[in-house]
């Protein structure tokens, strides 16, 4: 990882400035948290509207006149009906029908625009460009900057009032601040809210314009990590990963109707087979009953001690005011309210399959 | 008045006689950030100096407390169990962890005053 040396965001200095607790993540030095805590930034960002530094992600855009239907060899979407401002959720899957990452894809008219994971980008780019050659697009020294919370909107309509036409997961060319950006109204928090992506060299600017509004707080990885594991968010490289099919990880909606049929994704065949048969393990909500969190790589079992599953993802849920996980069981083990022990230093815990998500999604659809 | 010691995992003990009291410095709430779960040993359990005995998770990450000392564990504090955010708002009175009778009162000789403790965690 170019030789230990952490990259940097166009935000960096702001986080410093902020006092920010700096952390190594995807090869970025990344704020953690800020000074005013994990608790109260997840707690923030339910109520009021948290600013998130995403700049780690990957921003790519794809041309060429046939970038749908070549782009449809690689992910689960129907690409090719996408609309001309609307965004899809999908999949880069592996021959084995596993998920090589996670991304969100847009029409942006002449382009596609896709943003992937940090940990994932060197790979994704290396996997689009065999096929898009020259026609893939880095956009190495882009900002994306995540608005999440209730009072997104609000914050959003004032300094972008165009931004009041798009609903969850439309997109649109708008002006901030007299800077141009691309706003997409999505995010990873369960919220409603925008990400917004803007040339390196203005992110400055536009983030510090953001953080003048009365609703607005920095928020960091940490309370990012608890705000989406209470929304059932997958985070790749723990709740998924090249192990774990789309359908396995109760991502079938991520499967676009037509591409179900169709096919033609890498892994299409097994994916199929397991849409139409089920499969031997499922993602679940995990709730544990006592107070103590259960984390990644507990193992699950059933009273008698039979070994069915293990945690991918877990902590403690402020919003929940308790602790919340997600994680592998077999799916003999996967109706709602099953009990289970996890194993937590050594002694079963009690849990019991809970229902994904652990808080209301406040999306704004319509 | 009571001696107080610091050890270098940021467990701070204060002596009165041969019972010490046990909790984590303001430092290592600190770096915890919010404390959401606490663990206490049972009283009776034995234990070695340096031994695994509570467990403290913030948000994101769980950690262990040792016993700065051998002893025998005298008493768990079970209002920390309840209030676990006391570890963070009182690290040095009210969010206590353990008291323990030390086995071997030559073991505070290994562990820091707090002159030297501020300037461990300063480094």
């Amino acid at each position: 990882m170019n030789d230990g040396i952490l990259k940097k965001t166009p935000l960096h200095d702001l986080h410093i400035t902020l006092g920010a607790r700096m952390v190594p993540f995807a090869g970025y030095e990344m704020p953690v948290q800020y000074p005013l805590g994990v608790m109260a930034e997840h707690l923030h960002t339910r109520s009021q509207a948290g600013l998130f530094d995403v700049s780690h992600m990957g921003q790519l855009r794809l041309y060429g006149d046939n970038r749908a239907k070549l782009l449809e060899t690689l992910v689960t979407a129907d690409v090719q009906n996408l609309p001309v401002g609307a965004t899809r959720y999908t999949l880069f899957t592996n021959d084995n029908g596993g998920i090589l990452d996670d991304l969100m894809v847009t029409n942006a008219g002449d382009h596609l625009y896709l943003v992937v994971n940090a940990a994932c980008k060197d790979a994704d780019i290396a996997h689009l460009r065999r096929i898009f050659g020259d026609d893939l697009e880095v956009q190495a020294d882009a900002a994306l900057i995540a608005l999440q919370g209730p009072a997104a909107a609000a914050v959003m309509a004032r300094l972008a009032p165009a931004s009041t036409a798009l609903v969850f997961m439309t997109s649109a060319g708008v002006q901030i601040g007299g800077h141009d950006c691309v706003l997409t109204r999505a995010g990873y928090t369960g919220e409603d809210g925008f990400e917004i992506s803007i040339a390196g060299a203005q992110a400055m600017d536009l983030a510090a314009l953001l953080l003048q509004q009365p609703e607005v707080e920095a928020i960091g990885l940490g309370a990012r990590d608890s705000l989406r594991l209470e929304a059932g968010l997958c985070l790749y490289g723990h709740d998924i990963d090249s192990t774990t099919t789309p359908v396995e990880a109760g991502l079938p909606w991520a499967i676009s109707k037509s591409r179900r049929l169709g096919g033609g994704f890498p892994g299409a065949e097994l994916i199929q087979k397991q849409l139409a048969g089920g499969t031997a393990r499922k993602r679940v909500g995990i709730r544990p009953l006592g107070r103590a969190p259960v984390r990644e790589g507990a193992v699950l079992s059933t009273a008698d001690g039979a070994e069915i599953g293990h945690i991918t993802s877990g902590g403690y849920g402020p919003s929940v005011a308790g602790p919340v996980a997600m994680g592998y069981v077999t799916a003999a083990n996967s109706t709602l309210g099953t009990p289970l022990n996890a194993i937590v230093r050594g002694k079963p815990l009690a849990v019991e399959i809970a229902a994904l998500p652990f808080v209301a999604q406040n999306y704004h659809r319509s | 008045m009571s001696t107080v010691r610091f050890s270098e995992d940021h467990e701070w003990i204060a002596i009165d006689g041969d019972i010490g009291t046990v909790g984590i410095t303001d430092h290592a709430q600190e770096q915890l950030g919010d404390i959401v779960f606490v663990e206490v040993p049972e009283s009776g359990r034995v234990v070695a100096k340096g031994e695994e005995c509570a467990v403290v998770e913030s948000v994101k990450a769980a950690s262990e407390i040792y016993s700065p000392v051998a002893g025998e564990i005298i008493e768990g504090n079970a209002t920390l169990v309840d209030a676990p955010e006391t570890a963070n708002s009182d690290p040095a009175g009210a969010g206590w962890f353990f008291k323990i009778k030390l086995s071997d009162p030559s073991d505070l000789d290994t562990l820091m005053d707090e002159s030297a403790y501020n300037t461990f965690v300063g480094s």
